[in-house]
């Protein structure tokens, strides 16, 4: 019966999103303002049906009702409770549902913080999304459908992966999803903006906080993805630049020059054309790698072959969607006004560099992932691009964009002086140079990335410092500098979290690419391996059971200088229902290094490989993408965003007088 | 008490004699570090998209196992490459080599820079010294009213 009720919220949920398609966005073309209203209440009982829809999955997952084809196929009685809930999105139709249920939540926020907009724009955005989430509820009902029964029920079902029976379940999809999702937020805006032919700082203003809260998720969720393979595929590795986080890379490389971009529509008027253009290439890069994870063309070509229907309806819901906002854009482009001027020295042309070094870097993300596909599709033969590849093409491009990251903050906008910047910046550069050419030394190696990478984090910090400095620049005394402290806008900060953020995440880099140090060695109890002044002993080897699983796990000792650090307990396990060997790597976690211990296969009854790792600042590789989310938070959450709402209505209106006047 | 603490003491100094420095886990380490950085710019055939090095399938084993004897036998990095490609296709490459069909892989992100640059430097020498936008009169009131009003200039 749940089941029933959660297809038919389904159903009904895709009626909804039809009338919130079509009406709000007629009425909004029409002036017709009782069509208008109706975008607002589709939109929250869109929600309610799809998180009902959500809640009867559950229920049938934490309930074990196996008629349930999807429950059946990743869900057994012995999975713990946890992992029968995050089961939910462990599949293909799990994942769609989590997705359009994202979708009509933020549509639901949109309906709660837009009271400030105009009418006709909560229209179009609403109807927008409607479209969008119209096109997915189809897509799931008529080719993912998760309440499938499978009659008869399975006495018990197949599981759940093993790979997936892990904490950064809970958090890792979810969070991802919000931001693929969240970009849709300022699709919407952009297309509302095209089709009111309203593209001036109002709508930039109205659009960033979406733009940034949906960034910060998608740069959490990445660090989870990040942290979790780090830790659970056994080797240490946090990024191999696989198809599918590639998907997930493009949107937030797209996203982070879009949220720049938008910064310079709202404060200078510029950019606008661009900025569209940007907000409609981001979200179309969320649905191209919704398509290509979840169509299966990644994992294998022929997945096509085993449920065509599924990759054919996805790709023509992203052509039609993508096509006709690009179609749009280019129809109105014309109309978009220039904004304020600018010179080639200036921020805003700093700002301009920096995205195009950003684009350019998601195209070359997106040739590298696609190019194998479109060659094996053209039959001019298979091949493999991998992380050699985006490592060559990726620095070259990420190098020159640190730089200007330190240029941009302390240009002025309009037109800045090359000298003045020089003057302003020659310590900054010289420190970090020094710093990139001696600290490696000191260190102990050097290589001219553990330098470029150094020097590049090391830029970032000083200029930082410069640009608090320059801000504090006039105030004479300490009362008026926390004055002035004070006075600073929160998206200031943000901004300057956010950067803090990337010299934290390059050093961690670096850091851990330029000398972490492993050894593998044979082991019995009472052996010991020293590596980077640790001392690893095997105290001993014995049997564990867990909920669904057995697992030999090993006790090692960690010491340094006789001083103990730590005890890990590696484990080698068998899950019981699809008898998967997982390797469950033992970290102590540091600020400044992890120690790092898989237990290899056994050489005999009593001795087995283990892989002992010295990881140095490895977890400021997420430190500082937990940072770079802080900082887009704050930049969110700005005042100018949250207050004066009724000022700003009427400041939207006067605008948008004075534009229809020109 | 004291008899204990000497058990103990004895016991700690056993312990001390039985532990040894664990072996490598290769036969030769040399050879074996250079095997891993050579597999881990190798695909695993059978694998969804690991490296040679990294895979823990049957076949990613041998072919490792393979490689260390090329080794072994004195075989370069290139030839035993160059075996590899023979046998399984440039599929087996994660660094696809520069060939016809991929010119555009590897010159695509030059030509995408460049004709960003382009784009960049046209567009930013068009705009630079062309006149701002004219005020109306109505958005001259607005900015003369703004300025008149004190208050915190971010919020207009």
């Amino acid at each position: 019966m749940i089941p029933e009720i959660g297809q038919f919220a389904l159903s009904l949920a895709l009626a909804v999103a039809l009338a919130q398609a079509i009406l709000p966005l007629a009425g909004a073309a029409r002036g017709d303002a009782a069509w208008m209203a109706i975008a607002r209440p589709a939109a929250r009982v869109q929600f309610a049906l799809l998180a009902l829809a959500f809640a009867c999955l559950t229920y049938s997952f934490v309930a074990n009702d196996f008629s349930v084809a999807y429950v059946a196929e990743h869900s057994n009685t012995s999975l713990p409770l946890v992992y029968r809930i995050t089961g939910v999105w462990g599949g293909h139709e799990g994942s769609m549902l989590l997705w359009t249920t994202l979708l009509a939540a933020w549509m639901f926020a949109v309906t709660l913080f837009s009271g400030h907009l105009p009418e006709d724009m909560v229209a179009r955005v609403l109807g927008v999304m409607g479209i969008v989430s119209a096109g997915f509820l189809a897509f799931i009902l008529f080719t993912s459908d998760p309440f499938t029964r499978l009659l008869p029920a399975p006495p018990n079902g197949r599981d759940l992966n093993p790979l997936l029976q892990d904490p950064g379940m809970v958090a890792h999809p979810p969070m991802l999803y919000m931001g693929y999702v969240g970009f849709s937020v300022a699709f919407a805006f952009a297309i509302a903006a095209l089709l009111s032919g309203r593209l001036d700082a109002a709508w930039a203003r109205w659009s960033r906080p979406w733009t940034l809260v949906a960034w910060m998720f998608l740069t959490l969720g990445i660090a989870l993805g990040s942290a979790w393979a780090y830790y659970v595929l056994g080797w240490g590795g946090w990024w191999f630049w696989d198809p599918v986080e590639n998907a997930s890379f493009m949107p937030w490389l797209v996203g982070t020059a879009l949220i720049h971009s938008l910064a310079v529509t709202e404060k200078r008027g510029s950019f606008r054309s661009w900025t569209v253009l940007l907000a409609i290439c981001a979200f179309a890069l969320s649905l191209l790698g919704t398509f290509l994870v979840r169509s299966g063309v990644l994992t294998s070509v022929h997945a096509f072959a085993v449920d065509p229907r599924r990759g054919v309806f996805i790709l023509i819901l992203f052509a039609a969607l993508v096509g006709s906002s690009l179609v749009l854009y280019a129809a109105r482009t014309a109309r978009i006004g220039l904004g304020g001027s600018f010179d080639v020295v200036s921020r805003e042309s700093s700002l301009l560099a920096n995205n195009v070094l950003l684009t350019v870097a998601a195209a070359s993300v997106l040739l590298g992932t696609l190019y194998p596909l479109a060659l094996d599709a053209l039959g001019a033969g298979k091949i493999s691009v991998g992380p050699p590849y985006f490592d060559a093409v990726f620095v070259p491009l990420m190098a020159p964009a640190v730089f200007l990251m330190g240029v941009g903050p302390l240009a002025r906008w309009k037109r800045a002086s090359l000298p003045e910047l020089a003057v302003l910046l020659r310590w900054a550069l010289a420190v970090s140079v020094a710093c990139g050419v001696l600290l490696p030394l000191v260190l102990g190696r050097w290589s001219p990335m553990i330098g470029l990478g150094l020097a590049l984090a090391v830029w970032v910090v000083a200029t930082s410092v410069v640009t608090l400095r320059e801000r504090l620049r006039h105030a004479s005394s300490a009362a008026s500098a926390w004055a002035r402290l004070r006075s600073t806008p929160r998206a200031w900060y943000g901004m300057f979290l956010a950067h803090l953020g990337i010299a934290v995440f390059i050093v961690g880099v670096t850091m851990d690419k330029g000398y972490e140090s492993q050894k593998d060695v044979r082991m019995q109890a009472g052996d010991t391996v020293e590596l980077s002044g640790y001392t690893f002993r095997m105290i001993g080897i014995s049997k564990v059971q867990g909920p669904n699983f057995t697992a030999t796990q090993a006790q090692i000792e960690i010491t340094r200088g006789g001083r103990p650090v730590a005890n890990l307990y590696p484990q080698r396990r068998i899950y019981t229902v699809q008898q998967m060997p997982m390797t469950d790597a033992a970290i102590n976690a540091g600020l400044f290094r992890h120690l790092y211990v898989t237990l290899g296969d056994p050489l005999n009854a009593t001795t087995w490989i283990v892989r002992v790792q010295v990881r140095p600042f490895v977890s400021w590789i997420w430190l500082g993408c937990l940072v770079m989310a802080i900082g887009g938070l704050l930049s969110a959450t700005d005042r100018r965003y949250r207050v004066a709402a009724a000022i700003r209505r009427a400041g939207a209106a006067e605008i948008a007088v004075a534009q229809a006047a020109r | 008490m004291s008899r204990l603490l000497v058990l103990l003491a004895m016991l700690l100094v056993s312990a001390v004699a039985w532990a040894k420095e664990a072996p490598p886990a290769a036969a030769d380490p040399a050879i074996e570090a250079r095997m891993l950085a050579l597999a881990s710019q190798l695909r695993c055939l059978v694998c969804q998209n690991e490296s040679l090095a990294a895979s823990n399938a049957d076949l990613a084993a041998d072919l490792r196992e393979e490689i260390r004897e090329m080794m072994r036998q004195g075989k370069s990095d290139k030839q035993i490459v160059a075996f590899l490609v023979a046998r399984y296709g440039d599929f087996v490459l994660y660094k696809p080599p520069l060939m016809a069909s991929t010119v555009l892989l590897w010159f695509g992100p030059l030509l995408l820079l460049l004709a960003g640059g382009y784009a960049l430097f046209r567009r930013i020498r068009r705009r630079s010294g062309a006149p701002g936008p004219e005020l109306s009169a109505a958005e001259r009131a607005r900015a003369a009213r703004l300025l008149e009003s004190p208050g915190d200039p971010e919020t207009p």
